[in-house]
């Protein structure tokens, strides 16, 4: 079934749709020009436009209900952004409400967390006015018609993962990693960039609908140019390889922003934009879709194994984090069902990492902030509340059956071993190790001995922090059969993405499941025997080679430096050398040699004109060098 | 009403009314320049809105004989493109004039001011009446008058009010200046006397030069002239000293409009005097803006001077609007434009935020800082919100016009074999290296620990937050909402590419009509 046509809208409550954005942008202008007038209210005021923007989305989304499947792609029409270029509109349909769903309700759950997690900080305010931002950023550009509309957005949640990570701005840890966030997401902006150019020169439009109704009458190397350079602007936004190394960095921001931008939201924004270009750039078989699923499939690996190695609680979420996205991106390759899983397990790891996040962040706000697992252990009594809702949590995301991410994931690896054994077999050895990995956390943490500094005064957070973390796990054991069961979520995207031939059915037992239950309860049997039944040293044992490789992230952030920041400083003090003594200098120099002077000062106060006269004459002569070569005048 | 003749004469009344105060009325000085600055405004206002985009190209025209004998005239008329030149310079003017306050004081500087506050801020004026007339002029004489002109304040503001190295830059700055004007000086009587209409007149002297020998030479007088003016590589080498050394607010003035008259010069001259020349250059003139592009990002980078860097980001950014106007599609040439006009909003508020701190710190160098954040927020957020312009952040009013020149470069046919495509991805590395050259600086100045060296910094006063207010207020509305400027830039842009025979004002033909007509 292909995506059904968008239809012109004006009217009811999706004609207002843009509420959603400019809600909680008009909640950031106000808190950032308030200033400290604000400080008192400000946090109010944050969730109060966060929640306006999730009404919005629920209206909207009952609205589209209200109409039969083959009018669900509602195009509203704003204005004239770049006049014969871009007409911004926002495009309201099953993917994009979804998205909007996600983004403004798991949002709303962490401003509410927020107002206890950052009660005691003085910046507050501006820590709310971020996360407005964020939220209106991440709605343009999961709402937007067009390309450039997706590009703003897509830049503007960069913006705020790059303020919010650096929240912290005196630590330098905090504002180095914002800067690399924003410089390795930056790379990957250039490959969107150009996609979006390529696109407006191919078929002379940015916007959606026109787009995609001729993509395919385009010249297949086009097409996989197109697909490959969007594909470029995932990976640096949704972390994959080889643009993953900001990730686990950005753990330096407060640990909501963790749970809300590089778990739930933001950092699914690549996924969406595979899955949103699907039908026309990553057609099942192409070389573009099978590239994303060979991209998914090493993120998903390689998150795990850096996941196994981790003291740090939030740097071992990270590395969950890259590794399920890797679970999306292997689904956004695989068509129309893929879509349904990826966009399904996006849902559900919405609730599950951000209920696992805010359990982080929980626990770090009873221990005085402390991140290493090692110095946990045995808080299951102390924090009764954040115990099992963390304990939901962990047993969606390994899959535990019936669960959450027990549907989604593993609707993934059974389209996946469907496609390719290959790269379905490797989906399920990443389930194995994610089961290692997810209990040895939880064995650290709540299991075992005390293992605390002295000054520790374990205690469970209060309700504005513990509500949110019960909401949460209930969409974490629930949500994912509600949308894999019966069909709910491929019939509902299904307008938007395109539906697969016959209903996907959902079997319970098939050697691929059944492949990872084994593995995952051997991954946590082993995780229990390291973990819970043995002591946990406090201080981090050498490991073995493989260890060191996994803790160092691949190596990730070592081959950036060697292959790309030394030569980059290299380069850059040549051309600052260069441009000191050798455009300048070089004249400087001759007009020096010619007139016969010596010592600088003199030089510098007798030989301006000549060598003025000698450096525009060094110029031209470029000029006219490259004038020969090009022709004759 | 001649409104264009009024525009240059107010700031010029102005300047010798401030020069004519007494001695030590400095604040009165500094009270009249602004209010005659914010004149100017309120009549360029007054004149954009009585335009009428859609109207004849050139709109208050004013011809008046000036040197008969030479067919010189005082001929002003402004098309869409001339007038947001002047406008963005009637804005920068008052912002300019606060934001330099006390720069001339020479209170606890250790390089007092050669000359006085009054001469400071008439000279603000008499620059202020010399860009207004340069983007005026339609005689190509008086184009030149003002051309050269312009270089005399600037050349005092460096030279008397400037850093340690002041004389050494401003010298500097006006011979090469000089030179470029010379060239264009012989190419202006050349083309005079080849053309023999016995005019100066541009609009009649369009489309006469049809020899494509003469055509190319008469194209390199003026673009060398340009080229040294905007700056491009490698004729850049004037601009970090001169920027770097001059007061921030003439910094903002040097590199937010003087240099434009480069750019602007270029598509308003190079390519309507000369379209086959402007066309057989065309391959050259995008390899110099390509590696000035890359590489003003790559030296900015490496700068230890904060007023340095941002010059270096600027030879890089008018690598951007020289690759737009030499792409010659009406959507690069029309984002060049609009890149001159927002790069002077973006670079000026930089420049004059850096001047603050430098002021509060005594030091330009980024080393001297840090932590700032901690202790300015507002100032350090004034510093960044100018620093993701500078990058072209998507929502600020940079991101449309690079946009633009980018997506236009890259749709440009093929000529001679060669795919422009290729001259707009490698620009388009630039975004990459544009976010390490901008947030390194703001890591290092307001990020990590507060230094001792500035742990008692002022947050901004309400005279600054007079100045960036309106600023940044014009990037963010701009970079939602652009089309107002476009309107105007778009029918200007469209003629002057009509001129060189280059189609107008449309989107690539979509793979489906190409296919149907193939069938």
């Amino acid at each position: 079934m292909e995506p059904v046509e968008i239809i012109q809208h004006s009217g009811g409550v999706i004609g207002v749709a843009w509420l959603m954005i400019a809600l909680p942008l008009l909640g950031a202008a106000i808190l950032l020009l308030g200033g400290r007038r604000t400080d008192r209210w400000g946090h109010l005021l944050g969730v109060v436009m966060s929640l306006a923007s999730f009404a919005v989305a629920v209206l909207a989304f009952v609205e589209l209900l209200g109409m039969s499947g083959d009018q669900r792609r509602r195009e509203i029409e704003l204005f004239q952004f770049i006049p014969g270029m871009v007409d911004m509109g926002l495009l309201i349909d099953p993917l994009s409400i979804a998205f909007a769903l996600l983004i403004t309700g798991v949002g709303s759950l962490i401003h509410i967390y927020s107002i206890g997690y950052m009660s005691h900080d003085p910046g507050r305010r501006r820590f709310f006015s971020y996360l407005n931002l964020f939220v209106a950023a991440m709605l343009l550009l999961v709402l937007a018609d067009n390309y450039v509309g997706l590009y703003i957005g897509w830049e503007g949640v960069g913006l705020a993962s790059y303020l919010l990570i650096g929240f912290w701005q005196h630590k330098p840890s905090a504002a180095t990693a914002a800067q690399k966030a924003f410089i390795v997401n930056r790379v990957g902006d250039f490959g969107l960039a150009i996609g979006v150019f390529l696109i407006w020169t191919t078929f002379g439009s940015v916007a959606y609908g026109p787009v995609f109704q001729v993509a395919g009458q385009a010249e297949q190397g086009v097409l996989t140019a197109i697909g490959l350079l969007l594909l470029l602007g995932a990976c640096g936004k949704s972390a994959q390889l080889p643009l993953q190394s900001w990730l686990l960095d950005a753990m330096e921001g407060p640990t909501p922003v963790s749970a809300l931008i590089h778990a739930a939201t933001m950092v699914t924004a690549g996924v969406y934009l595979v899955v949103r270009s699907g039908a026309a750039f990553f057609p099942v078989g192409s070389t573009a879709a099978l590239v994303v699923t060979v991209v998914g499939v090493a993120t998903l690996l390689a998150g795990a194994i850096i996941g196994t190695a981790k003291d740090d609680i939030k740097k071992g979420l990270a590395g969950s984090t890259m590794s399920q996205i890797g679970y999306m991106m292997l689904g956004a390759g695989l068509g129309p069902v893929g879509y349904v899983f990826a966009i399904g397990h996006l849902i559900t790891h919405g609730f599950f990492k951000a209920n696992l996040f805010l359990g982080a962040g929980s626990i770090m706000h009873a221990m005085n902030d402390e991140v290493d697992m090692r110095k946990y252990g045995g808080l299951r009594k102390l924090l009764p509340v954040t115990f099992v809702t963390f304990f939901i949590g962990y047993l969606a995301i390994i899959g535990f059956p019936l669960l959450s991410g027990y549907f989604t994931k593993d609707g993934i690896i059974e389209t996946a071993m469907h496609h390719s054994p290959v790269l379905g077999w490797l989906a399920v050895l990443g389930a194995g190790i994610t089961g290692f990995y997810m209990s040895r956390m939880v064995f650290m943490t709540f299991f075992g001995q005390k293992r605390w500094a002295e000054d520790a005064h374990p205690h469970e957070s209060p309700a504005v922090m513990t509500v949110p973390l019960i909401i949460l796990s209930i969409g974490s054991i629930f949500l994912g059969g509600y949308l894999v069961l019966g069909n709910t979520l491929a019939n509902w995207l299904a307008p938007a993405v395109g539906g697969p031939e016959e209903p996907i059915e959902f079997h319970f037992v098939t050697t691929p499941g059944i492949a990872t239950l084994v593995l995952v309860a051997i991954g946590a049997a082993f995780a229990w025997m390291k973990y819970g039944r043995a002591e946990v040293p406090v201080v981090a044992p050498r490991g073995s080679f493989v260890t060191t490789f996994a803790r160092r992230d691949l190596y990730g952030d070592a081959i950036n430096e060697s292959l790309l920041m030394r030569p980059g400083q290299w380069l850059t003090r040549l051309a600052v050398f260069f441009d000191n003594r050798g455009v300048d200098g070089v004249v400087n120099g001759i007009a020096a040699g010619i007139g016969g002077t010596s010592g600088r000062l003199r030089r510098i106060q007798t030989g301006f004109a000549r060598s003025y006269a000698l450096s525009i004459l060094f110029g031209a002569a470029v000029v006219a060098g490259a004038l020969l070569l090009v022709g004759n005048i | 009403m001649p409104w264009l003749s009024t525009l240059i004469a107010v700031p010029v009344v102005g300047a010798v009314a401030v020069a004519l105060l007494p001695k030590g009325a400095d604040k009165l000085a500094k009270q009249v320049a602004l209010v005659v600055s914010l004149v100017v405004l309120a009549l360029t206002l007054a004149v954009t809105i009585q335009f009428s985009p859609r109207g004849e190209r050139f709109q208050y025209v004013e011809t008046y004989d000036w040197i008969p004998s030479f067919g010189v005239h005082w001929g002003l008329a402004v098309d869409g493109i001339a007038l947001v030149l002047i406008a963005l310079s009637a804005v920068l003017v008052p912002v300019v004039i606060l934001a330099s306050w006390h720069d001339a004081d020479g209170t606890g500087a250790d390089n007092p001011p050669k000359r006085s506050v009054k001469t400071y801020f008439s000279l603000l004026l008499v620059l202020e009446a010399m860009m207004i007339g340069v983007f005026a002029a339609t005689d190509i004489f008086l184009f030149y008058v003002f051309f050269e002109a312009m270089l005399i304040p600037m050349y005092f503001m460096i030279g008397s009010y400037g850093g340690v190295q002041r004389s050494y830059a401003a010298v500097k700055f006006l011979l090469y200046s000089l030179f470029g004007g010379l060239l264009m000086l012989v190419a202006v009587i050349a083309l005079y006397g080849i053309a023999g209409r016995n005019t100066f007149m541009f609009p009649e002297l369009v489309g006469v030069i049809t020899d494509p020998t003469t055509q190319k030479w008469l194209f390199l007088g003026f673009f060398i002239a340009f080229a040294i003016k905007a700056p491009l590589w490698p004729f850049h080498t004037w601009l970090p000293d001169a920027a770097a050394q001059a007061p921030a607010g003439a910094a903002v003035l040097l590199v937010g409009v003087l240099d434009k008259v480069g750019t602007y010069g270029m598509l308003r001259f190079c390519l309507e005097l000369f379209p086959d020349a402007a066309k057989f250059f065309t391959p050259l003139v995008l390899v110099l803006a390509v590696v000035g592009i890359v590489y003003g990002a790559i030296v900015a980078i490496g700068q230890t001077d904060m007023k340095r860097l941002i010059a270096y980001t600027s030879i890089s950014h008018f690598g951007f609007i020289a690759m737009g106007v030499f792409a010659m599609t009406a959507d690069s040439a029309a984002g060049a434009t609009l890149y001159m006009v927002n790069h002077g909003f973006s670079t000026g508020v930089l420049f004059l935020v850096a001047g603050f701190l430098i002021y509060r710190r005594g030091s330009a160098y980024i080393a001297d800082y840090g932590g700032v954040q901690k202790v300015a927020p507002l100032l350090a957020g004034a510093f960044l919100i100018a620093g993701l312009s500078g990058l072209s952040l998507p929502g600020l009013s940079s991101f449309v016009s690079e946009f633009m020149v980018l997506i236009g470069t890259f749709s440009s046919e093929a000529v001679a074999g060669i795919n422009y495509a290729v001259f707009a991805i490698i620009a388009t590395t630039g975004v990459i290296l544009a976010a390490i050259y901008i947030l390194w600086m703001y890591k290092r100045v307001a990020g990590g620990p507060t230094a001792e060296s500035v742990a008692g910094m002022k947050d901004l006063n309400g005279r600054e937050k007079w100045v960036v207010a309106p600023l940044i207020a014009l990037i963010i509305g701009l970079g939602f909402y652009p089309k107002p400027l476009l309107d105007v830039i778009n029918p200007a842009v469209d003629t002057t590419l009509a001129n060189v025979s280059v189609t107008e004002h449309q989107a690539p033909v979509p793979v489906a009509e190409q296919k149907g007509a193939g069938e």
